[in-house]
């Protein structure tokens, strides 16, 4: 297939017979590599990128590798029988974590094309304006006649090439918001520029003294400085958000003619018979046909006990199996899964949120009309007044440059820029671009319960009420299984120092629990049906039957996740209403709001009782932050004025989210807030300040006492202070 | 002042040899990782003889 796909290196169509030895060689390298890409969250340090990289070329079959500190990546270029389990267990051997990342899904953020584009126009801006400003400076230091004139005409050489190449994205914007009839911050900046240029031309060919090649080159510079560092920051959220998506290598394993074969999940078809290993999320929506187990469905419904799953049983994407392998015919793959569709429903309630007007836009929307009519009313004063074309021009010209949006232009980005390069170095992720001026106006926190509040591993609580001999036969018959009610009970026990008893004949059931014998007594450890307790308990639970003995239960709660208590009590003390909403069990629930001593919450909410209350919340005039992970949360999620959900979220309910919490640690969101008020504090600051600066230079400028001096230093000036005043974000 | 002749088109050229050194490092992809290039130029593994 590749040779067939290859075009011809030969000059002569003889030659294209026989394939030179170089041209094999060549090929054969392309198909036998592969490209692993690796996320490395741990490395910090130029020693790390030597242990690394070493440690990957001395693996047998790896060509290169190279790390890559700022995105804490390593590409390797390895022989295609390299696993990136096996590198991963390499790197892991020396002390550094490693994930394994889809390299389809990256390939998007290897080259940053757009970014380049902005970078390679704002260097030929920066030296342009550079070397008309010296030339500028020799004329208002007193250069005339010819000599000006000289300076004059070299500085147009050098600005008509430099404005037509650097100044297409303003035109292309302008140009757009022209031809649906609006008028955005781009058309103000590409009529400044062109009637700047246009005027300077006029004057310099009939000599005049005054001409603004400097000013609209400077223009140019610092407002394409903005759109540079606007960029950057969005660029930044979207290759950690991309990484996040390319951390879920989607794979399953399908059974084709006797024999298990892994293969894409885009590549499983309606009807194949999908195994899913225990500990393994379902691929496809489908029927069980074969073996029982429990399935762990918190992040589709937030309940946080295990249902019981067995043969006809019906399964959605998205659910974990937990304890017995399980075989599941395919009814919908892909796109059609409901974990699909629920991420559609996300999609179109995401057109919601773009009635959000951001403050720049809020800004512009005042501006761009203000400025055309004030420079038009200026251009018919003078002109009724003088009579005389060139003077209105002129002046028109310049109360377009000195109300130059550069400050404008930069108030927004450069804040945004440092708040967020602030908040990711503690651990969240910005990725919309008004998120945080909506997050500096939430009142209201919603938090969901389940994997957002609490971490989703249970805990034992009711340790203290059992006998030492029963821990002993519990802790024996809950090491031999992964549930993870089976963990916790048995990493409680270890922890409180407990040996385990002699059972022998130990066996795990799926979707049951584990027996053996016990000093000859049949003994179990499992659900309450299969160990014949009455069901009592509300409370997930787990219950030991020993032969001839009434059950007991050993019950769990949900373990709070790090940082949850101090972020609850940090936004009450802040005078946030705090809820609880949570689809849960309305015991478990009220147990937790009382541990937090959130007096609010609602349990037992299906998807759409989330979303309605968030509507109604939003109906009383509240801006909502929504916290949630789960399927259940993303139509809230999406509803809510800002949202922010934890990295170990599922895809849908990341993709809803304005904000992704990248630590396990949830008191990061409390300071956010703060800083996200902060930063609206910034920008309005930084529009007064832009608009101080108007308001002084634009009457100069009306009344034709502006000269290109004034224009110059009102811009650097004011773009100067505009730019410091947003570095002084804490 | 006819020392100008030579002299602006001196600054010229040199303030372009600046912008292409520019635009060769955009080209050559120097700004992918600009925070391991600031350590590694510590790390004296590649110090006698270039990395191969």
């Amino acid at each position: 297939m590749a040779d067939a796909a290859r075009p011809s290196i030969a000059a002569c169509p003889a030659c294209s017979a026989a394939p030179s030895a170089e041209a094999l060689a060549e090929r054969d390298v392309a198909v036998r590599d592969a490209r692993i890409a690796l996320s490395l969250p741990t490395i910090h340090c130029s020693a790390c990128i030597a242990k690394v990289e070493r440690a990957l070329a001395a693996y047998p079959g790896v060509h290169e590798a190279r790390v890559n500190l700022t995105l804490k990546r390593a590409q390797v270029d390895a022989a295609p029988e390299v696993m990136p389990q096996d590198l991963i267990a390499a790197l892991d051997a020396i002390g550094y974590e490693a994930h394994e990342l889809d390299p389809g899904t990256i390939a998007a953020t290897q080259t940053d094309k757009a970014g380049r584009d902005l970078l390679m126009r704002l260097a030929v801006a920066g030296f342009a304006a550079m070397n008309v400003m010296l030339l500028s400076i020799s004329v208002w230091s007193g250069a005339a006649d010819a000599t000006r004139d000289m300076f004059h005409w070299i500085s147009a050489a050098i600005t008509l090439p430099t404005i037509a190449f650097s100044g297409q994205p303003f035109f292309r914007n302008a140009w757009a918001a022209l031809r649906h009839g609006q008028l955005n911050m781009d058309v103000p900046i590409t009529l400044a520029i062109v009637l700047a240029v246009i005027t300077s031309l006029w004057e310099t060919s009939l000599s005049g003294a005054h001409a603004y090649f400097d000013a609209a080159l400077a223009l140019t510079f610092f407002l394409l400085a903005g759109r540079y560092l606007d960029h950057r920051t969005r660029a930044i959220a979207r290759s950690a958000a991309e990484e996040l998506a390319a951390l879920e290598v989607p794979r399953a394993m399908v059974i084709r003619d006797g024999a298990e074969v892994q293969l894409p999940v885009a590549e499983v078809a309606v009807g194949d018979i999908v195994a899913v290993r225990p500990g393994g999320r379902m691929p496809v929506d489908g029927e069980i046909v074969s073996g029982t187990s429990e399935l762990d469905r918190s992040l589709l419904t937030g309940e946080t006990v295990p249902v019981f799953a067995a043969p006809g049983q019906a399964v959605s994407a998205g659910e974990v199996n937990l304890t017995g392998p399980l075989q599941v015919r395919a009814t919908a793959v892909g796109a059609e899964t409901s974990l699909h569709r629920m991420a559609d429903l996300v999609a179109i309630a995401e057109s919601g949120r773009s009635r959000y007007t951001s403050l720049a836009d809020r800004a512009a929307k005042l501006y761009a009309p203000g400025v055309h009519i004030l420079s038009a009313l200026s251009f018919l004063g003078w002109f009724l007044y003088t009579w005389d074309v060139r003077t209105a021009l002129n002046i028109a010209a310049a109360v377009l440059i000195i109300t130059c949006p550069c400050a404008l232009g930069l108030a927004v980005p450069a804040v945004t820029t440092a708040a967020s390069g602030r908040l990711f170095k503690r651990g969240m992720l910005i990725k919309h671009s008004t998120a945080l001026e909506r997050l500096a106006a939430v009142d209201t926190v919603v938090f969901d319960k389940t994997g957002t509040l609490t971490e989703g591993t249970p805990e034992l609580t009711n340790m203290g009420s059992h006998a030492r001999a029963d821990l002993q036969i519990a802790l024996a018959l809950a090491e031999a299984s992964a549930h993870p009610l089976s963990r916790a009970l048995a990493q409680a026990a270890r922890g409180a120092g407990i040996t385990p008893a002699k059972v022998t004949d130990l066996t795990e059931v799926p979707g049951y629990g584990t027996q053996g014998l016990w000093q000859g007594l049949r003994v179990r450890l499992g659900r309450a049906s299969w160990v014949e307790a009455p069901h009592a308990t509300v409370e997930t639970a787990a219950w030991l039957s020993v032969e001839g003995r009434a059950p007991q239960a050993f019950t769990f709660s949900d373990r709070l996740r790090p940082g949850a208590d101090e972020a609850v009590r940090a936004l009450m003390d802040a005078g946030k209403r705090v809820i609880l909403i949570s689809g849960d069990s309305t015991q478990a629930v009220e147990a937790l709001a009382a541990r937090l001593g959130i007096t609010d919450w609602l349990a037992e909410a299906l998807p759409d009782d989330k979303l309605s209350r968030i509507e109604q919340l939003s109906q009383e005039g509240r801006n909502v932050l929504m916290v949630g992970d789960g399927l259940n949360d993303t139509a809230a999620l999406a509803a809510a004025h800002v949202s922010i959900s934890p990295a170990t979220a599922l895809d849908a309910a990341r993709v809803a989210s304005d904000i992704v919490l990248l630590g396990g640690d949830l008191s990061p969101i409390a300071q956010a807030l703060d800083t996200a008020r902060a930063a609206t504090r910034r920008i309005r600051e930084n529009f007064r300040i832009a608009t101080a600066y108007n308001i002084i230079a634009v009457p100069l400028a009306v009344a034709g006492l502006a000269t290109p001096l004034i224009a110059a230093l009102a811009m650097s000036a004011s773009s100067i202070t505009v730019s410091l005043n947003a570095l002084r974000l804490r | 002042m006819n020392i100008l002749t030579y002299l602006i088109p001196i600054s010229l050229l040199l303030g372009g040899v600046g912008l292409l050194g520019f635009i060769y490092t955009i080209r050559s992809n120097q700004y992918d990782d600009p925070e391991g290039d600031s350590r590694r130029i510590l790390n004296d593994e590649w110090d006698d003889h270039p990395k191969p």
